[in-house]
């Protein structure tokens, strides 16, 4: 008895210092994934001549502001073409309506190719399949070229309708369509002589927001974050257009600029807002993840 | 009575909806990506230097894959301006996919370790760990930061000067005598790829590999656990067997993901250094067509088609192993509704 028992504790015993063990690795880990971002926050925070000094610190410093007003000064004179405030606008534009398009189209075309009977339904669903793979960067000589010749580089069109036309999205939102969507309500919905477009909008996008919601979110971080077509389109680099990896790019390209507060101030000033949307959206977006919702 | 009433409004064709619905996407589809699909190909076929194009026919391809030692005329200096210089494309394929290759074998296989350990922990019911759902926000934390953004903070920690953070600690810690050119030394950027890459991907495949343990049948683990089966015998003969699927499927989307890899070779610089050393094919494509005055429309389109067969052959794997699943998928429901 005695003997079993001891034997058991010891094993529960083992399995507690594992458990300690372990957590210990993954918090380490953990702590190394965000180290640099952390040393970004407090680099940001202090002077420039102490980062040239002492290029690691721990300890936050008081000179946040100071480092954002010297970027100012260099965005003014035109030492930069960096503009944090113009910057969260461009691409707030083209990441704001590329989501809308890429949901609201990818939705209805996987309504289409789950609600409807047609003779290419199959076909048309078999097309999408095989299109998600096709990377943009194959396409992308094509596609620069056929813009340089309507003249639409330097313009938004090229960056943002293309959202309509989201492969991969539509695959995701059928396959949700497909387990959580009623067909019945449609038809229950035409007996009550309601027409197909308001059955979509009024039925069907309410019963998808779960869906819907995390698409968009994906959709919303991914063309925020998106420094390639952008930087393709945008070819001129006009300070008013530029998006804010495109200007996070060109505080590089400058080694003159000795501040390096302000440097990292300006590239934490870029990282907040998607820190920001991550924090709020996390759990979305990790379940997303686990569905094997993004792809990139 | 109501039953006929049903079949009479199921027997009006809604088809024409259907079409409608995916109407758009198709139209869009085919304006943004088939055309220029097909414009790559129709382009691969022709001269380099200028927007002014002519037919060169498979020459592109052969000074991609082989190398030309004849010098192709290209009329005046146009090419030089905007510093990007006209070149004979001198074999460059073999090289930028061995770059390619390189950085993404180097980063995949750290990448998919960590995240088998890690899902494994995770998943594993005999382990108590606390806060799972704060590590996995954490681990995937740098995936959903700007790529560019991360490109220029890991500019700025592993500068090359005393002044960069990573080498004034070293020198300060006395490790070093010399500042490591951690961006511009040949292995040493290639291996920063390599972390940064891993650092970006391993919390995404961590959560991937999680959900597909957590579809392997628990009663499998609780059996081998009442047989005294160790943990590290649980993984190498449930999980490991059990996930070959997803992990096939992991390492195929990967590798179509590493054939496109740009953001990281292209942006890991100083300012507007040359890096031939971690030119991938998506970098090298996009540094000879992103030109106004005199782009190489022919040897980037050429190694674009390249790059589309690669990843078709990929594709069609990923695109079988989908079709699978969805089939299994169905056939299961199909066997629920039976039961």
């Amino acid at each position: 008895m005695s003997v079993s028992m001891s034997k058991e504790k010891a094993k529960i015993g083992s399995l507690r210092a594992k458990d300690i063990i372990i957590t210990a690795i993954i918090v380490i880990i953990c702590v190394v994934s965000i180290l640099p971002l952390y040393v970004l926050i407090v680099n940001s925070t202090r002077a420039g001549q102490d980062i040239t000094s002492n290029g690691v610190s721990l300890i936050p410093g008081l000179n946040l502001f100071k480092n954002i007003g010297t970027l100012q000064d260099w965005t003014s004179t035109g030492k930069v073409e960096y503009n944090a405030l113009t910057g969260y606008v461009n691409s707030g534009i083209i990441a704001l309506s590329t989501t809308f398009l890429t949901v609201l189209f990818s939705g209805m075309t996987a309504y289409g190719i789950v609600v409807y009977d047609f003779k290419l339904k199959n076909a048309a669903y078999t097309f999408i399949l095989a299109v998600m793979m096709i990377p943009v960067q194959v396409t992308s000589v094509g596609f620069y070229q056929f813009m340089a010749k309507i003249g639409l580089t330097d313009s938004y069109i090229p960056l943002i309708l293309p959202a309509i036309a989201a492969p991969a999205i539509v695959f995701f939102m059928r396959q949700s369509m497909k387990s959580t969507f009623p067909l019945e309500i449609v038809e229950a919905a035409r007996i009550d002589g309601c027409g197909e477009y308001r059955t979509f909008f009024t039925i069907a996008i309410p019963m998808m927001k779960p869906a819907f919601a995390v698409q968009a979110i994906f959709a919303f971080v991914s063309n925020w974050n998106n420094y390639y077509m952008p930087s393709m389109i945008l070819i001129s680099r006009n300070k008013s257009q530029m998006t804010l990896p495109m200007m996070v790019n060109t505080i590089l390209s400058n080694d003159k600029l000795a501040d390096f507060g302000a440097k990292y101030a300006a590239i934490m000033l870029s990282i907040v807002p998607v820190v920001i949307v991550y924090l709020i959206f996390s759990k979305f977006i990790v379940e997303g993840v686990a569905l094997g919702g993004v792809k990139e | 009575m109501a039953n006929t009433s049903g079949k009479r409004v199921r027997s009006i064709s809604y088809a024409k909806y259907g079409y409608l619905f995916i109407l758009p996407f198709f139209v869009i589809y085919i304006v943004f990506q088939i055309y220029p699909l097909f414009n790559t190909f129709y382009l691969s076929t022709q001269s380099n230097g200028s927007t002014q194009t002519e037919f060169v026919g498979m020459d592109n391809f052969k000074a991609l894959m082989i190398g030309e030692n004849a010098t192709i005329s290209h009329g005046d200096n146009a090419g030089n301006k905007g510093g990007r210089a006209w070149r004979a494309a001198n074999g460059d394929f073999k090289r930028v996919m061995g770059n390619t290759i390189m950085l993404w074998v180097g980063n995949f296989i750290p990448q998919i370790l960590i995240s088998l350990v890690l899902a494994a922990w995770f998943t594993n019911s005999l382990l108590k760990i606390k806060g799972k759902s704060v590590y996995k926000i954490l681990m995937y934390l740098p995936n959903i930061i700007t790529a560019a953004s991360s490109a220029a903070l890991f500019v700025m920690l592993f500068s090359g000067t005393e002044f960069g953070a990573i080498n004034n600690l070293l020198l300060k810690w006395g490790w070093i005598h010399d500042p490591i050119p951690f961006v511009t030394g040949v292995s040493q950027s290639r291996v920063m790829i390599m972390i940064i890459q891993t650092w970006m991907w391993y919390g995404n495949t961590t959560i991937m590999l999680m959900s597909g343990i957590m579809g392997i049948n628990g009663s499998f683990f609780e059996a081998a656990s009442i047989d005294g089966a160790t943990m590290t015998q649980q993984f190498f003969r449930i999980t490991l067997p059990l996930l070959r699927p997803i992990l096939l499927y992991t390492v195929v989307t990967s590798m179509i993901g590493g054939l496109q890899m740009f953001d990281m070779p292209y942006l890991y610089k100083n300012g507007t250094q040359i890096t031939k050393h971690v030119e991938t094919v998506a970098v090298y494509i996009y540094n000879h067509f992103h030109s106004a005055i005199s782009p190489n429309y022919g040897y980037s389109a050429a190694a674009s088609v390249l790059l589309f067969i690669l990843t078709a052959i990929l594709g069609a794997f990923a695109f079988a192993m989908n079709r699978d699943k969805d089939q299994k998928h169905l056939k299961r429901k199909k066997q629920n509704k039976l039961l």
